[in-house]
This record gives structure tokens, C-alpha cells and sequence, in this order.
């Protein structure tokens, strides 16, 4: 058995393709019930209940939305550029589960445990605006284009401070490697020594996955549903799935930078790396769901300058910070201590 | 310290005072009871003045009320009512046409406050919708249906009101 999995080309891929549904269907699983727990939440902040009709407590409703869904047509406007609007939601859809290669889910529990996790998350992430470009530009309407180009600024903007965020858990954890970084805050998560960070993360991870308040590119009060105006059907579910996995993509992100990935706290090891995980998981997106109960949508013009003149200073100072304190330590990465 | 003075204070600005509390107030209805009423199954309360489907009464004794004095046709401002009226064979004055449009109806209950017998009523029914325009152009059988479907109702909330009236 060991033999034809770990041996033989056939094996190798049947494999990788296990793993990677092992990954793939509990996180498609956590995205619907991400839909429905959303909606419950929501309901619960505006002292309403939510979903109740389909199913005990309203469970099945995810299911009855996707096959609501899948049964519609998918209109494809006149104008559109017909390849590129078809491509657009399943590049959005791709990269935001690819993400998920290198996630550890327990020690070493990623399906590629690649030295350069990090990089390869940022340049995934990264990637994402692209799939809403497209979708915007192939849609060939004006809502959709200005959803676009706000998404496209907005997601570069935050990039980049979540780029320095990413710099100073580095410059901590001595490693690109996921599970590494993990592995490095045995002792402190990194939420406490690197506090400003982790609240630029929050605030950067909002703006990365186009959430409230800087749902933006959606603003459904000013451009109808910005880039995905002119979608509907199976295409438009696509760009739904895309930016719920994104969200516990970015959820899991801050749960391995900041809280210490699958590592139990107070020795509560008995409990398995695994479910620590999903729990922190489940606070990142109890936060987002928070904060869209909670803020209204930010002005254009605020959100980049709270991008590009408070967040990008701060996370670029205190990498110096982190930087000069390690160095003052003696603890930067390869220094002995 | 007031809200404004926050504001300008750097220090309270750098915790993000405004935005933590504003979250602590969103955390704290998230825990409240919820508004909903889960609709089909409960049901609001109903004053006794509520302004539903019509309904044509009769006395205890099974005789209709309505006398057709077509007052109630007189004052609709919608003119939802039609009454056509002959003396019936023991001499008393009977509607023989009693119609009520409900799509031109605007529920406003001068029908009721203008019947000098209590007969043209609208009761506490408010689930009478219907897939087509004829299912609610109502007759007089079917509103004394209606009337003695709903009697015990409209007579408990007729009593509720008179000591306002």
C-alpha cells in the first residue's frame, strides 16, 4: 500500500488528488455553512433570526441556494466579452481555493508543505484581483468597470501593508514556512508581542476580501453589485464561493500568523491541532461578521488613505521596530540567543 | 469624557474608542432577544379596531342584519360597494345584491362606522389573499359566510370597543 502510493507515478497522483478533496470538500463545506452562519449572525446583531425555514434551524439552506442557483441561466449581456466573463469567476474561484495547498491544518497537515508558503499565499492572494478585472472589464458595463478599478486599487493598497505585517511575523518566526511559523509561537502567540500588526492584519484582511466596511467594490448602494453586476446563475455563485473561501483563507492566514495556527493554548493539547484551528477560524469570521453588522461603508477616499498614509507607516515602522528589537536581543533568525 | 473630546484626544484615537464601543454595543444586541415573530405559526396582536376582511353579520336568531340602507354603499370612497335592495315577501327590506370589490376596497372602515345595525363589519381576518382578481369580488353569501365564520371573534372585539365609542 505504501509502496504503490509513495512509488508509482499512478499512486503519487491518485494521492495528491486525495488530498487535495481531503482539503478541498471540508472547505467548500465551511464556505456554505460560512453563507449561513453569516446570515444567522447578521440576523441575530439586527434582532431578527435568520434563516429557520429550510431544514432544522434553517441547515439546509446553503443547499437549497446553490441549487437555486445552479437551476438559473446564466445570462451572458450582449456587450460582454464572452471568454473572458466566462473565465473571470472561475479564476476568481481557482485561486481562492489554491490557496489552500499550504495551509497546516495540523503539524505538517498541509498538501504542499513548501519552504516558501508565505510567498506563495501573498502571490495567490495577489493573483485574485485579476478574476475581478476581468470580470468588471469582460462585463462591459460602467458598474461593473468602477466595482473593478476600486477593487484593483484596493486590493493593491492593502497588499502592501499586509505585505509589512508579513515581514515582521517573518522576522519573528525566522521562516516562509507555514507550519514553521506555527511551530515558532510554542511559546507566545505572535497576536501579543506583535499587537499593532495583528490590528493592521484585521483591517488589511477586510479590505483584501473586499468585506464591509470596505465592501467597496460591491457597494451595492452606489453600484448595484460592482464587478459582478452582470452575473448571474452558476457564474455568480462562483464569485460567491471565491470570496467566502477567500475569507476563511484570510481567517486561517491571521489564525497561523497571529494565533498560533493548530497550536492549543494552556497545554489543551488533548484536543486535536486540527479543531484548534477550525475554532480560531470560526473567530476570524465571527469578526467579519461583526464588523459588517457593526460599520458603515467606508468613503473611497478614506479607505485609501487609511491604506497608503496610516497602515502602510505604521506596518513599515514597526518592522523597523521588530526589527531593531530582535537585533537588540540578539534573537533575529540564525543569531544564537 | 464627552464623545467630542475623545475625538480630538490622540490617545483615546489610537485604541479606536468610538469603533471598539460601537462594537460592544452591536455584541450586545447580538445577545438580545429576537424581534421575529415566526409569522405563520405566531401571529401578532390585533386591536380590536384592526380593519380586515368584511364580513356581514346576523342577529342571534339567524335573521341578517343589513336593512339595505345602502349607507355603507353611499360612503365608500372607493365605491367598492354595490347593494341592490326589493322588500322581500314578509314585507321587510332585504339586500338581494350585496358586492363588495376587495381589489378597489382601501380598508378604511367607514363601511362599518356608517351602518346604522352592525352588520357591514371588518373583522380581524387578514390571510384572504387569492390567485385571482374574481376569488375577491365578493358576494353577499359569501360574506355572510364570512360573517359567520368570524362571529365570534367580531362580536368579542365589537364588545372590547363600545366603551370608546
Amino acid at each position: 500500500m505504501y509502496n504503490f502510493f509513495f512509488n508509482t507515478l499512478v499512486g503519487h497522483v491518485l494521492l495528491v488528488i486525495g488530498e487535495t478533496l481531503a482539503v478541498l470538500v471540508p472547505v467548500l463545506m465551511l464556505m456554505a455553512y460560512a453563507t449561513y452562519f453569516e446570515r444567522k449572525a447578521l440576523g441575530a446583531f439586527q434582532l431578527r433570526k435568520g434563516p429557520n425555514r429550510v431544514g432544522p434551524f434553517g441547515l439546509w439552506q446553503p443547499f437549497a441556494d446553490a441549487v437555486k442557483l445552479l437551476f438559473k441561466e446564466t445570462i451572458i449581456p450582449a456587450g460582454a466579452n464572452r471568454l473572458l466573463f466566462l473565465l473571470a469567476p472561475a479564476i476568481t474561484f481557482v485561486l481562492a481555493c489554491m490557496a489552500w495547498a499550504v495551509i497546516p491544518t495540523f503539524d505538517g497537515g498541509a498538501v504542499a508543505d513548501i519552504n516558501v508558503g508565505i510567498l506563495y499565499l501573498f502571490a495567490i492572494s495577489s493573483l485574485g484581483v485579476y478574476g475581478v478585472v476581468i470580470a468588471g472589464w469582460a462585463s462591459n458595463s460602467k458598474y461593473a468597470f468602477l466595482g473593478a478599478m476600486r477593487s484593483a486599487a484596493q486590493m493593491v493598497s492593502y497588499e502592501v501593508s499586509i505585505g509589512f505585517v508579513l515581514v515582521s511575523v517573518l522576522l519573528c518566526a525566522g521562516s516562509l514556512n507555514l507550519n514553521d511559523i506555527v511551530k515558532a509561537q510554542n511559546h507566545v502567540w505572535y497576536c501579543f508581542p506583535l499587537f499593532p500588526m495583528f490590528v493592521v492584519f484585521l483591517v488589511s484582511m477586510l479590505a483584501e476580501t473586499n468585506r464591509a466596511p470596505f465592501d467597496l467594490p460591491e457597494g451595492e448602494s452606489e453600484i448595484v453589485a460592482g464587478f459582478f453586476v452582470e452575473y448571474s446563475s452558476m457564474a455568480f455563485a462562483l464569485f460567491y464561493l471565491g470570496e467566502y473561501t477567500n475569507m476563511i483563507m484570510m481567517s486561517a492566514l491571521a489564525s497561523i500568523l497571529f494565533l498560533g495556527g493548530w497550536q492549543a493554548p494552556f497545554g489543551l493539547t488533548f484536543i486535536p491541532g486540527i479543531l484548534w484551528l477550525f475554532l480560531k477560524v470560526c473567530l476570524f469570521m465571527f469578526f467579519y461578521f461583526w464588523v459588517r453588522a457593526t460599520f458603515p461603508r467606508y468613503r473611497y477616499d478614506q479607505l485609501m488613505r487609511l491604506g497608503w498614509k496610516v497602515f502602510l507607516p505604521l506596518s513599515l515602522g514597526w518592522v523597523v521596530v521588530t526589527a531593531g528589537t530582535l537585533e537588540i536581543l540578539q534573537m533575529l533568525p540564525g543569531q544564537s540567543t | 469624557m464627552s464623545s467630542a473630546a475623545r475625538n480630538n484626544n490622540p490617545a483615546w484615537r489610537l485604541i479606536m474608542w468610538e469603533l471598539l464601543s460601537g462594537m460592544a454595543i452591536t455584541l450586545k444586541y447580538f445577545f438580545k432577544p429576537k424581534a421575529t415573530i415566526n409569522y405563520p405559526y405566531e401571529k401578532g396582536p390585533l386591536g380590536p379596531r384592526f380593519k380586515g376582511e368584511h364580513a356581514l353579520r346576523r342577529y342571534p336568531n339567524g335573521e341578517e342584519r343589513c336593512i339595505a340602507c345602502k349607507l355603507c354603499e353611499a360612503i365608500c370612497p372607493a365605491y367598492a360597494i354595490t347593494i341592490e335592495a326589493e322588500p322581500r315577501d314578509d314585507g321587510s327590506r332585504r339586500t338581494t345584491r350585496y358586492d363588495i370589490d376587495m381589489t378597489k376596497c382601501i380598508y378604511c372602515g367607514l363601511c362599518e362606522e356608517a351602518c346604522p345595525v352592525d352588520a357591514i363589519v371588518e373583522g380581524p381576518n387578514f390571510e384572504f389573499a387569492a390567485e385571482t382578481r374574481e376569488e375577491l369580488m365578493y358576494n353577499k353569501d359569501k360574506l355572510l359566510a364570512n360573517g359567520d365564520r368570524w362571529e365570534a371573534e367580531i362580536a368579542k372585539r365589537l364588545e372590547m370597543d363600545a366603551p370608546y365609542r
